[in-house]
């Protein structure tokens, strides 16, 4: 008799699951037969929630037994611009109080948009013996003493990680906390902390963490503190830098240099504040191995940008300020053959005269035939320009345009952006990620729908002309997951047009649109394992929505809801 | 007696912002309901509150959360040595007694009470005045806020590094009410308004 999948033995089964590196191939043998199923959750060392309220931690533990590691990711992406109230919750301590019981010997937490508190650092530093790896992306509630509590008690630590979080920085001796036996630390990274740390302590961590290969200081750290940490890890694969502003010592500059010569795996290179084209030269040492650039805190024009990458060949990665205007990005055009990811921020996103335009983008595209990830933020663009860097990056998978004035028109025609979208979606056919700005009418959702089959996130924002450009999109593009829209004339028709598809999205929302609570209350009524969450502004008329927030669940209504959170 | 602008406490039909108000800068081409949401802050300077030839604003009005910027990388790139907060500035809603709708005022553009009063002056044409034991209201309204703690408090009490992070939200009251308020906490205890 051949066996069936149902018939293999469990030992067997759980041997080779536990071989299993992603959550996708994890996901699909547990949806096999019972039998797996079973297998499979006692196997399961990685879980990654990409919504924290989709599952409650109850659920989660009873679930997995074995987790070692767990990703959670809490806010909407729009709190990151501030439409999301303070205290509307993602709060991590109620799941670090199922883990404490369930999973003593939790090696890893990597938090997204999760409120952190201190005592919930302290926490897990204290209940969790095999802790090894912390990271904080764009947290909020914690200190600095939060993290001298880690520092302290986490004997294994091995990744610090702490990005771009709304942290109240005490300053304080945070760093110094860690003991003098701990040299397990492989990550570092404590860029976006503002006040300083000590620099013996640093320096003495990273002389005894030999197995350190990613550290990234913060803007206190300069330069001849920076030469000194570097002579002490030469074996760093990603290095942040600090501040390059000083007294220009050239003697200082030429020590870095050198230091840089010895560093032979560094692949990853950012910091660069405050860096002059005098000061530069110190990194052309590594630049020829450079994969990942990011000179997004670098006020650099467009003749230093090209100094580096004229020495930067085999960039895959670049993220840049548009300072350096169209003239740089015509230079990434000459230099990066192998680039594959370029992002463009605003220095300043209300300043109309600096920046980059569509002819930067143009001489990108063309120079950078593998470019598949773009994020670009420009003051204005033109159907033409989009349609030809379409045609010459066919293989776009990100796709984040973003055209800073709300609904500006193609600066040359005047006409609306729908041809621009139109053209990316018709020829990126592995599209998964989109946002969409300028001036744009129904017809752009129209070609979302038709072509964009391979959509997973969608952001929209001052776009559209009428309640159908959601639904275009909505019943168009089967692989959506998460869709966030604000300021649209989307109404509840367009709400309840995705009703077949939000049991199968991660989220959706949306803000200032057109819709009642009236809407959201049908939603609600025809889908019950969707929360669908009405944020109620003080002044709000009882039937308006102002910004809603769908998402399915299997773990019901939110318990702790603050009382401007409504569930419906 | 102050005068006082009552054009604003005036209940009309019609959407707020819709009339003749022009420092209420709106986003052209609007297909969109103009909500009180998606109305721009008012830019906060107030020598030009009277002029109605003054010249379109040198930024364009500024609309919550745009450009998607991360508030951590505005800082950063401004070279601003201050942390890396929330947002990129502290935004409370306002409300006035009387008027139809409210406002959302960025604390961290003002240094002082002073600044703050005089923004809200302009923003709701009234005249506002702060409390003094020995004269009483010089005006109208008195301001108040309510605090982390959920009470109303007088505006200007604490130094105004104290009140920063403490104010949750502003309410411009009429000043007889607040001391009704007063009169009615001391006899009964503190008393949690809300609106």
């Amino acid at each position: 008799m051949d066996p069936t999948p149902s018939s293999l033995p469990e030992d067997f089964l759980k041997r080779t699951f536990s071989l299993l590196t992603s959550d996708t191939d994890h996901n699909s043998v547990s949806l096999v037969c019972k039998h797996w199923y079973t297998a499979e959750r006692l196997t399961r060392r990685h879980v990654s929630i990409r919504n924290c309220y989709s599952v409650s931690p109850e659920i989660l533990t009873a679930r997995f037994p074995a987790i070692r590691s767990v990703t959670l990711k809490g806010k909407p992406r729009f709190s990151d611009f501030n439409l999301v109230p303070d205290d509307w919750g993602a709060d991590v301590q109620p799941w670090l109080n199922a883990f404490a019981t369930a999973y003593p010997c939790l090696e890893e937490v990597r938090l997204k948009r999760m409120v952190v508190s201190d005592e919930s650092l302290e926490f897990l530093a204290l209940n969790f013996d095999e802790f090894k790896c912390l990271s904080l992306l764009s947290c909020e509630g914690f200190s600095t003493l939060g993290l001298e509590a880690i520092a302290t008690y986490c004997k294994n630590l091995t990744e610090l990680d702490i990005q771009e979080n709304g942290i109240d920085d005490l300053g304080g001796d945070w760093l110094s906390y860690f003991p003098e036996n701990l040299t397990s630390l492989e990550v570092l990274n404590f860029s976006t902390l503002t006040s300083e740390v000590s620099f013996d302590a640093l320096e003495s961590l990273v002389s005894r963490c030999k197995s350190l290969r990613v550290l990234k200081v913060n803007r206190k750290v300069n330069l001849e503190q920076l030469k000194r940490l570097l002579v002490l890890a030469p074996q760093l694969t990603e290095l942040g830098m600090g501040s390059f502003m000083e007294e220009l010592v050239s003697s200082s500059v030429n020590g870095l240099e050198e230091a840089f010569s010895k560093c032979g795996n560094l692949v990853t290179l950012s910091g660069f504040w405050d860096a002059t084209l005098l000061h530069l030269p110190a990194v052309y040492p590594v630049c020829g191995n450079l994969t990942f650039l990011n000179l997004s805190y670098a006020n650099i024009g467009p003749d230093e940008l090209e100094q580096i990458l004229a020495r930067s060949k085999r960039l895959v990665r670049l993220w840049v300020v548009d300072t350096v205007g169209d003239k740089g990005l015509e230079a990434v055009g000459s230099h990066c053959p192998l680039l594959e990811e370029l992002r463009v921020f605003p220095v300043d996103p209300f300043d109309q005269k600096l920046g980059v335009t569509d002819s930067g983008l143009v001489a990108v595209s063309k120079g950078c035939p593998k470019l598949h990830y773009i994020l670009y933020f420009c003051q204005r663009m033109t159907n033409a320009a989009v349609i030809t860097v379409a045609e010459n990056c066919p293989n776009f998978t990100h796709f984040r345009l973003c055209i800073m004035n709300p609904r500006e028109p193609d600066y040359l025609t005047n006409e609306p952006m729908d041809e621009a979208f139109g053209a990316i979606v018709k020829t990126c056919t592995k599209l998964q990620r989109l946002s969409v700005s300028g001036l744009l009418t129904d017809l752009a959702f129209e070609y979302i729908g038709k072509y964009a089959k391979n959509l997973e996130t969608l952001s929209v924002a001052f776009a559209g002309s009428s309640n159908l450009g959601m639904e275009y999109v909505m019943r168009g593009c089967p692989k959506l997951k998460r869709v966030e829209i604000r300021d649209c004339p989307f109404g509840d028709s367009a709400l309840l047009s995705g009703l077949t598809q939000y049991e199968s999205m991660r989220s959706l929302w949306m803000s200032d649109c057109n819709v009642t609570m009236d809407g959201c209350k049908k939603l609600a009524e025809e889908m019950s394992r969707l929360n669908v969450e009405v944020i109620k502004d003080e002044g709000d008329d009882d039937q308006v929505a102002s910004k809603v927030y769908v998402y399915q669940t299997v773990a019901g209504p939110r318990k702790d809801a603050p009382p401007f959170v409504v569930t419906l | 007696m102050e005068l006082i602008n009552f054009e604003a406490t005036e209940l009309r039909l019609g959407l707020p912002g819709s009339t003749e108000d022009h420092r209420d800068v709106k986003s052209t081409n609007s297909p969109v309901n103009s909500n009180k949401r998606s109305s721009p802050e008012m830019d906060s300077s107030v020598s030009d509150e009277n002029d109605p030839s003054r010249s379109p604003p040198p930024t364009k009005a500024q609309v919550v959360g745009w450009p998607p910027v991360r508030s951590y990388r505005k800082n950063i790139l401004q070279g601003k040595k201050s942390e890396p907060e929330r947002g990129s500035g502290i935004y409370v809603k306002v409300s006035m007694d009387g008027a139809p709708y409210l406002r959302k005022v960025d604390l961290k553009v003002y240094k002082s009470y002073g600044e703050l009063l005089k923004g809200l002056q302009a923003m709701f044409k009234c005249i506002i005045g702060l409390y003094s034991e020995r004269e009483g209201y010089k005006s109208e309204y008195a301001p108040t806020y309510e605090d982390k703690d959920g009470d109303w408090m007088l505006l200007g009490d604490v130094p105004w590094d104290m009140f920063l992070p403490s104010c949750k939200r502003l309410r411009i009251m009429k000043s007889s009410e607040v001391i009704e308020l007063t009169v009615s906490a001391f006899f009964f205890g503190r008393n949690k308004t809300t609106k």
